[in-house]
């Protein structure tokens, strides 16, 4: 819990400072709407909640959008095996394509961009892994493989025990390495380079 | 002989009325064909008539740019032919691309757009919907944060890389679509929100979070590019367009926008385009595209052929507003000349530079910089790798610099200046 707050407030301060991001721009709309438009077009339809609930796929830091279902690491194991391995190596760092283990510390630089190094929220591995993962099958992973992958890397980056569960509960709660890392663009425009 | 010949074949058959399309296409063939077999000097297309009208149009024979393609994978890239453009407009099928899962085949008619999340009325636009809305039509460029990414190392500085392998990741067009804030003005945007989740239909779902201001701003649910319907490879049949911010969040083939309060911190805006910075830190939602130059002419793999007078050109933009203005250095940045500025200058857009220069036929190093109207002025890359340090990555926007040597032959130059 005490990890949740904390995630918040650092998503809140981000966006605050995000506010200014249009500054150095002109205030005026550079497409004026006619002057005789209507309140209202209504051209498109009203969308049912099952339409949306369908395509509403994603996930949260705070866990918003997590499924039903959950994982062991050694059932990771298995769904690794069978859809990651030949993209990611035996062991999440041989590749041909992206490293996602290393558990390097970051002082002056992150190592890589891998899971323990680099990713400041667990729930994005979830949201990712359902979207676009496998590559050439993205969305054949139920629910509770996607959970058990998830656990399974998480364990070879070093962030959860080798008996960890993940579920909507388990995972957002969980503390990413990187997570305070992350700041926000400061360049305004002007004289100073940033 | 062999000339009048021809001509007075072609001449018969294009006059014929009863020809059809497909008979006319064999017989221009044919046409062509002796017409190549004429000896060099005995083509003279003042006495042969040309081809008639065609449906499609199709680059002059000796005139064939191409993207460049770096591999097959189905997350990757291809770059536009910068050296081989005038002017600003980018020709969409020469526009760059930059895709995470492939480019995927998406029907018009059923493709929707659903808008919801903290609104008052969730909603499902077809395509017909959106293009009955009043539409707008802009320039703007777009530009990969990730460009020029390969002239940043100290240590691993090239040469022998051309404009379009270092900084290809750019291209202008014309996009027309519906501006974003009026469909959100539909909606009904709730007090509180502040952000928006925009999803791609393509096989990577690509996602990205925007603040809402933008949004409201200049954002564009663009279905036109250049005059016709997006391309494929742009987003068909629509996408996301956010004027003067980093290519990957005008989120293509757009089939969803999320209202909410807070960054949904998707792969795109955590693990991958985010800067470190020296110190520990990396910094995120680094959206704008600041102000940048390049020289298009001369460079790598050009050779001058001889001293005197030659132009030097390029491109600037600015992802803060307009470009005011553009210097061109021939001395390695120790000495500064304006450059002329092709008018309009609009923003947000590239803005084409030139600069008149009478070559001595010494070794010269050829840098420009671009000033923006917030006053900022593209930095020297010691200027980056102070403010950000020599390993950060993206936004890597920095001066860059051509070698012509006393040959005549231009080599990347940067390597000279560090």
């Amino acid at each position: 819990m005490k990890g949740l707050v904390a995630a918040g407030a650092s998503l809140i301060l981000v966006a605050c400072e995000m506010s200014g991001a249009g500054e150095g721009e002109g205030m005026e709309s550079p497409y004026p709407l006619p002057l005789e438009a209507p309140e209202r077009f209504s051209f498109g339809q009203d969308a049912s909640e099952d339409r949306i609930f369908l395509w509403d796929i994603d996930v949260r830091p705070d866990g918003e959008g997590l499924p039903q279902g959950s994982g062991t690491v050694q059932e990771g194991e298995a769904v690794y095996r069978t859809h990651c391995l030949v993209c990611h190596g035996p062991t999440g760092t041989e590749g041909p394509y992206h490293v996602l283990v290393g558990t390097a510390p970051w002082e002056e630089w992150p190592g890589s961009r891998t899971i323990g190094g680099y990713w400041p929220y667990a729930t994005t591995l979830y949201d990712f892994i359902r979207r676009a993962m496998p590559q050439l099958t993205p969305g054949i992973l139920t629910a509770n493989e996607t959970y058990a992958v998830v656990a399974y890397l998480l364990h070879l980056n070093g962030v959860v025990p080798d008996d960890a569960v993940m579920d909507a509960e388990a995972l957002p709660a969980v503390i990413m390495p990187a997570r305070d890392r992350f700041v926000a663009d400061d360049r305004r425009g002007g004289a100073e380079v940033r | 002989m062999d000339r009048s010949k021809l001509s007075r074949r072609a001449w018969l058959t294009t006059t014929s009325g009863v020809i059809a399309a497909g008979l006319l296409r064999t017989q221009t063939d044919a046409v062509r064909l002796e017409a190549q077999e004429a000896p060099e000097g005995l083509r003279d297309p003042s006495k042969v008539p040309g081809r008639p009208t065609s449906e499609v149009g199709a680059r002059a024979p000796g005139e064939q740019p191409s993207r460049l393609v770096r591999n097959q994978n189905l997350s990757s890239s291809s770059r536009t032919p910068l050296q081989d453009l005038n002017g600003t407009i980018t020709p969409a099928d020469l526009h760059f691309e930059r895709h995470h899962a492939g480019v995927p085949d998406i029907v018009a008619e059923d493709h929707e757009l659903l808008i919801h999340g903290m609104v008052d009325r969730p909603m499902m636009f077809r395509m017909a919907d959106l293009k009955r809305y009043p539409c707008a039509s802009q320039t703007y460029f777009l530009e990969c944060s990730g460009n020029g990414g390969g002239a940043y190392s100290r240590d691993r500085m090239p040469t022998d890389i051309t404009v379009q392998a270092l900084d290809g990741l750019l291209s202008t067009s014309e996009w027309t679509g519906l501006p974003l804030s009026w469909v959100l003005r539909e909606v009904g945007v709730r007090l509180g929100a502040s952000w928006m989740l925009a999803e791609g239909g393509d096989a990577a779902l690509m996602s990205r979070s925007v603040p809402l201001d933008k949004a409201m701003d200049d954002a564009l649910l663009a279905y036109g590019q250049n005059g016709e319907a997006i391309r494929p490879e742009q987003g068909y049949p629509l996408r996301l367009f956010l004027p003067g911010w980093e290519g990957n969040i005008s989120v293509k083939w757009l089939r969803r926008l999320e209202i909410t309060d807070r960054p949904t911190m998707t792969r795109d805006e955590t693990s991958k385009y985010t800067d470190p910075l020296r110190g520990g830190a990396a910094r995120q939602f680094s959206f704008v595209m600041d102000a940048k130059s390049v020289i298009t002419f001369p460079s790598y793999p050009y050779a001058l052929p001889d001293r005197g007078w030659w132009e030097i050109k390029g491109l600037a933009w600015t992802g803060r507003g307009r470009i005011t203005r553009v210097e061109v250095s021939t001395d390695g940045g120790r000495s500064w000349a304006d450059a002329q500025l092709q008018r309009p200058v609009l923003s947000k857009s590239t803005v084409r530079f030139r600069h008149l220069w009478e070559w001595s036929g010494r070794e010269a190093l050829i840098v420009s910089r671009a000033t923006d109207e917030t006053g900022y002025v593209q930095p020297t890359v010691h200027q980056l790798w102070d403010v950000r340090g020599e390993r950060t990555s993206y936004h890597q926007n920095h001066q860059r610099a051509w070698k012509v040597a006393s040959t005549g032959e231009v080599t990347f130059g940067l390597g000279d200046l560090v």
